[in-house]
């Protein structure tokens, strides 16, 4: 007998078909809905933002690659920029001129994710770093919302006056319009009770399907949620991280608001508001700045829930969720240091497993 | 203790000057000195004003350390280093505080600061109380050229990205006659918030860092081909 190539011939000849371009296809799918819920609620500017910002980013990517020398096709058909751009536009105010979104691009792209070594390398997530950046750089762009104006609906502004408002830097005091976590802590900062602000801006229906005020693909709950459960039966995350990050902020929420309803409100109030949801399944979940460990994913995630829920209850802005993922990712390789994965024939701690008495080595 | 200058070699004066501009740069190469660095590069001028203080405390704690070095024992060098060290920044203080008082209004709360500045104990320690008195204060003269120099690259760095003028307030400093330097380069801009902020700071000199290194590289390549067409030409 011959031997010819045995590897060829040796089993096992399953193969699982992951890559990082189908990983990000798949998140794009399930992003998918929620953004063109975002894209029809708010009419013409959110989508040339949406491509604005997209463009920008794949545009730094070519760049970035072509200054560090790397191959800039194969890098930039894996489609992580493209998912950067869009999940940074989707925490965009959805009126913001193009320039909000193509410098938010540039600094997702070049400084938190191409300077640290491209792909796989970064140690923050690149769509919150621009999120936090612009917030601080651009406070005025960056806390301008729009009512909902629904595509083809009779206030709405045509393709023509979209252009105006994203390109040209039209102003559009008309349409202004504070989100649910922004008016209400104005309101609270105010003196009001919850029993009386809340039933103004929010109701069940209208939280989870998203006809509010909000950033572009941040306010249909019920969009979000059906896309993070497809990704989680895809198996391109797990359950972890984003149960876990639900669950301490449902908690923490119901604890409070048991000691007191009118300063606190409850917990579906929060998990359907502002960037919970997207950030539950789509931010904290990136697979880059998260644990590596189930264990660590689920303190990572803990962490997570409970800074967004201080920064949105006792901090200085009403909304938590950019800075309390930056703030975990920032604790990773910590986390990751303590809590490794155990290796095969060892225990948790590295020691070698005992063998049990009624086994007898040989020496 | 005459001798000393005697027995060791003599001072490499070109060597000194290089190291301290750009081989050993305070911030380039020793990444000492960040907090002042980030705190008031803001803008060029207070990086240049606060480059010029700290140099005229280097300048002088090189000198004067160099002349005690052989008093001083050991076991008590650090403590005599800081109290000369504080003398002349207290010094410095003041005479900004007089002559200087709308750039101290600015600088105020760091020139104080610059007592603790690490890289200038660090060449107390590490030069100036090794060497003669005139390389020491030469030592000393370089090594806060070099650390203006970045000073002023970072801050004029952050202030065009910032707030899109250059040398802001430079006549505060320099004086009426100076006034020309103050620019406008970027009319009616809204401003870039995050650079004038500490994390810009950051960002900023991670990209001169980079830029410095690839400086480093180009030049070593170069002497490198130099090198080999010089070999081959001698083959």
């Amino acid at each position: 007998m011959s031997i010819e190539t045995p590897a060829a011939k040796a089993g096992p000849f399953a193969h699982e078909p992951v890559s990082i371009p189908r990983t990000m296809g798949l998140v794009m799918l399930a992003l998918l809905p929620a953004t063109l819920f975002g894209i029809v609620q708010f009419g013409w500017p959110a989508l040339y933002l949406f491509v604005a910002t997209i463009l920008a980013a794949i545009l730094a990517e070519a760049v970035s690659l072509g200054v560090a020398g790397k191959p800039v096709r194969p890098y930039l058909m894996d489609g992580s920029a493209i998912l950067t751009g869009w999940l940074l536009a989707m925490t965009l105010p959805p009126w913001a001129p193009w320039w909000i979104g193509a410098v938010g691009s540039l600094l997702a792209i070049v400084v938190a994710k191409q300077v640290f070594g491209g792909i796989g390398q970064n140690l923050f997530n690149p769509a919150m770093v621009a999120r936090v950046a612009l917030l601080i750089t651009f406070p005025l762009e960056m806390t301008s919302f729009t009512v909902p104006t629904p595509l083809f609906s009779a206030h709405a502004p045509g393709l023509l006056e979209s252009l105006a408002i994203t390109f040209g830097g039209q102003g559009f005091d008309a349409f202004s319009g504070a989100t649910v976590l922004g008016h209400v802590r104005t309101e609270l900062g105010q003196g009001h009770g919850l029993s009386t602000i809340l039933p103004e801006v929010f109701g069940p229906f209208s939280g989870a399907i998203g006809t509010v005020a909000g950033s572009m693909g941040e306010t249909s709950g019920l969009l979000l949620l059906g896309g993070g459960i497809f990704l989680i039966y895809k198996r391109i995350i797990s359950w972890h991280i984003p149960v876990t990050m639900l669950a301490t902020i449902a908690i923490l929420a119901t604890g409070m608001h048991l000691v007191d309803p009118e300063h606190y409100a409850g917990p579906y109030y929060h998990l359907v508001s502002g960037a919970t949801l997207l950030g539950a399944f789509f931010i904290a979940t990136d697979l880059v700045t998260s644990p590596v460990t189930r264990r660590g994913q689920i303190i990572f995630a803990a962490g997570c829930g409970l800074l967004i829920y201080v920064i949105r209850t006792w901090a200085g802005y009403p909304e938590g969720v950019a800075f309390a993922v930056l703030l975990m990712n920032a604790c990773t390789p910590l986390i990751d240091h303590y809590v490794k994965p155990r290796v095969y024939g060892r225990d948790r701690r590295g020691q070698p497993i005992e063998y049990a008495n009624d086994v007898e080595v040989k020496p | 203790m005459s001798t000393d200058t005697d027995t060791k070699p003599k001072t490499n004066w070109g060597q000194i000057a290089a190291d301290g501009f750009w081989g050993n740069n305070v911030v380039f190469a020793q990444l000492l000195a960040l907090c002042p660095l980030l705190a008031v590069t803001g803008t060029a001028t207070n990086g240049l004003g606060m480059g010029l203080a700290t140099t005229a405390v280097m300048v002088a704690s090189g000198l004067l350390i160099a002349l005690i070095r052989n008093l001083v024992t050991p076991e008590v060098r650090i403590p005599i280093f800081i109290l000369v060290i504080a003398v002349l920044v207290t010094l410095v203080d003041l005479a900004m505080n007089a002559w200087l008082h709308d750039l101290h209004k600015i600088l105020g709360l760091f020139i104080p600061l610059i007592v603790t500045n690490c890289a200038i104990l660090g060449r107390a320690e590490s030069f100036a109380s090794r060497n003669p008195v005139g390389a020491s204060a030469f030592d000393g003269l370089m090594m806060g050229v070099g650390f203006t120099f970045t000073l002023v690259v970072l801050g004029g760095f952050r202030e065009i990205i910032g707030s899109g003028t250059l040398f802001a307030n430079a006549s505060l400093l320099l004086g009426q006659g100076m006034s020309f330097l103050e620019m406008t380069l970027i009319p009616d801009y809204r401003g870039f918030l995050l650079a004038i902020l500490p994390p810009g700071g950051f960002i900023a000199l991670g990209f001169i860092l980079a830029g410095k290194r690839l400086i480093d590289t180009r030049i070593a390549e170069a002497k490198k081909r130099q090198d080999a067409g010089a070999q081959a030409l001698a083959s």
